[in-house]
């Protein structure tokens, strides 16, 4: 419901009155919330890409060139390449679950999903240090088998996954349970299998929730901070995400090279809400559609 | 029949609920069980003697103490964009609307360094504040700072959707009644916002006492001064002291739990006052 209402002329100056405020409370609560988002929003957006191109193009073209930098491109890459499909697969199935069926427990397992957005990034890595670290659970049996799992590649990857777990499945299970399930009954009705009915009747009903979910599971996992830095090692060249190379940089001093890094990541996070409000603009575009129907 | 689920046509019930089970286990519930394990390895007094040394008091002091300034700035002007985004038109809204989620897609450590940058001595803003003797990069002023970009949209997101479903009559109800503007907001409008304010309030606050990545490069991490508990944690260890890193984890999560609770009762208590209006 929209709270714009345009009244017939006899009853205008009346109602304007009465239900909204004079035009000078409205310029300046417009002004006092543009100034805040200013100062805390927009400012520091821009500084980053000012702080980046401030030594001029050829600095910044070669610290994005630099060969850490890149191995930490390459690294931040492959990580949420492995993240967002399992997490994927796993948003699908929780959600097919708890929206397609009744039983018991399930408003608690939906709690156990959120669970991993309410720890704090730092005790997320520690866990994994706890289970596979050389004084971890597993720490010694690994060690026997020369497997390395803290302070390299695959810690990284764990610890990502871990606090990215609800982003897909949160997205998915109200719009699952929106949707109902009679669609899918008509379809196993006529014969269909449970392999079919997911892909021509429930896949192309989610598919944009599907892709919302991972937009933003990925950005968070190319730039997740907290997490990563526990579990990996700080190892240039070979386990540094673009995030922890930008850390190194700023530690190092070397202030317009870490900008030039962040301002990669500053520019994946544009992208994802382009991309977040070209989704939702259709949604809505969709949803009056079909009231219109 | 079995009443633990309602029976069915559709298949891949017990495929789907096995995988997630199995998935949640090995990924969030067996390596979480590791820190509160663990933990039960020390004994009651070790364990009350690790969490409140001095060093570790004046953290929690400090990362709840912000947290809340925080927290209580982005409630205020979390309603006010929120209202403004709903309520008005000005050029470039959408755009606005879009950009107020950047802290959820910004990663940490960029909103960690710009903010240092910005609030330095010789940055944009930290420029004009050095000389009025205010010092924010390197203080708890500057955490603060950063802890209110990170929970920016929290209230934003959740007051938004209420004030777009409330219905105009109400506020012409109460005009017809004889109330002017102001009163209709206290008594009519903010009564029904309160309890989404309210989430959006404990979302902010539980997601700055976790936060790390933006703070440690503003924090200047003094011990006993600007030192966050979650910075602690990790020089713990650095320092190989698994078994006091893994204690004051215990006690993030225990509080992080006890939050989730809250929000959940205050998510429960809006839908419950949302649907009544």
């Amino acid at each position: 419901m929209t709270t714009t209402i345009t009244f017939p002329l006899s009853g205008k100056t009346f109602q304007q009155r009465a239900t909204q405020e004079p035009s000078w409370v409205r310029r300046f609560l417009i002004g006092l919330a543009l100034a805040f988002l200013t100062l805390f929003l927009f400012v520091p957006l821009i500084s980053v890409f000012y702080e980046a191109f401030k030594k001029g193009v050829d600095v910044y073209l070669a610290a994005i060139t630099d060969p850490d930098a890149v191995s930490a491109i390459k690294l931040t890459l492959t990580v949420a390449a492995i993240a967002v499909p399992l997490n994927l697969v796993f948003g699908i199935a929780a959600a097919w679950a708890i929206a397609k069926f009744e039983f018991r427990g399930k408003n608690l397992l939906i709690t156990l999903i959120d669970l991993p957005f309410s720890v704090s990034p730092v005790v997320s890595g520690l866990i994994y240090v706890l289970v596979f670290g050389l004084q971890g659970w597993l720490g010694p049996w690994l060690a026997e088998h020369d497997i390395k799992i803290i302070f390299a590649v695959p810690g990284i990857v764990l610890a990502t996954v871990f606090v990215t777990v609800p982003f897909i499945a949160r997205e998915l299970i109200p719009l699952m349970q929106a949707q109902g399930t009679e669609e899918e009954e008509a379809a196993v009705v006529l014969g269909a299998s449970g392999w079919q009915t997911f892909c021509k009747i429930t896949l192309p009903n989610i598919k944009w929730g599907l892709l919302y979910g991972a937009i933003l599971c990925n950005a968070r996992a190319m730039g997740e901070f907290g997490a990563v830095s526990v579990v990996s090692g700080h190892i240039r060249g070979s386990t540094n995400t673009m995030p922890l190379h930008v850390e190194i940089l700023y530690n190092e001093y070397n202030f317009a090279a870490a900008f030039a890094v962040a301002s990669l990541l500053a520019l994946l996070a544009l992208v994802t809400l382009a991309l977040k409000t070209l989704i939702e603009f259709r949604n809505k575009q969709h949803q009056t559609q079909r009231g219109d129907e | 029949m079995n009443n633990f689920k309602q029976h069915s046509i559709l298949p891949g019930f017990n495929l789907a609920l096995g995988f997630t089970l199995l998935y949640l286990s090995l990924i969030v519930l067996i390596p979480l069980s590791a820190a509160f394990i663990r933990t039960a390895e020390l004994t009651l007094p070790e364990f009350w003697t690790i969490v409140t040394t001095p060093r570790v008091v004046a953290s929690y002091r400090l990362t709840f103490g912000v947290s809340f300034a925080a927290a209580l700035v982005n409630a205020f002007f979390g309603l006010l964009v929120a209202w403004v985004l709903v309520r008005y038109h000005f050029p470039g809204k959408k755009i606005v609307d879009a950009l107020v989620d950047l802290p959820f897609a910004l990663p940490t450590a960029v909103a960690g360094i710009a903010l240092t940058a910005l609030y330095s001595g010789n940055g944009w803003i930290g420029q004009y504040l050095e000389p009025l003797g205010i010092k924010v990069a390197f203080t708890p002023l500057g955490i603060f700072v950063a802890l209110t970009f990170i929970g920016l949209p929290f209230v934003v997101r959740t007051v938004q959707p209420v004030l777009e479903d409330l219905e105009a009559e109400l506020e012409e109800a109460a005009a017809t009644l004889g109330a002017n503007r102001w009163q209709t907001f206290a008594h009519v409008i903010f009564p029904i916002l309160f309890p989404a304010l309210m989430t959006g309030f404990a979302l902010a606050f539980a997601r700055a006492i976790g936060e790390y990545g933006s703070v440690i490069f503003i924090a200047g991490n003094m011990p006993m001064v600007s030192e966050i508990t979650p910075l602690l944690i990790v020089t713990k260890l650095e320092q190989y002291d698994y078994a006091g890193a893994t204690a004051l984890s215990v006690v993030m999560l225990v509080i992080s739990f006890i939050l989730l609770l809250i929000i959940n009762l205050l998510q429960w208590w809006s839908r419950r006052r949302s649907a009544r209006a």
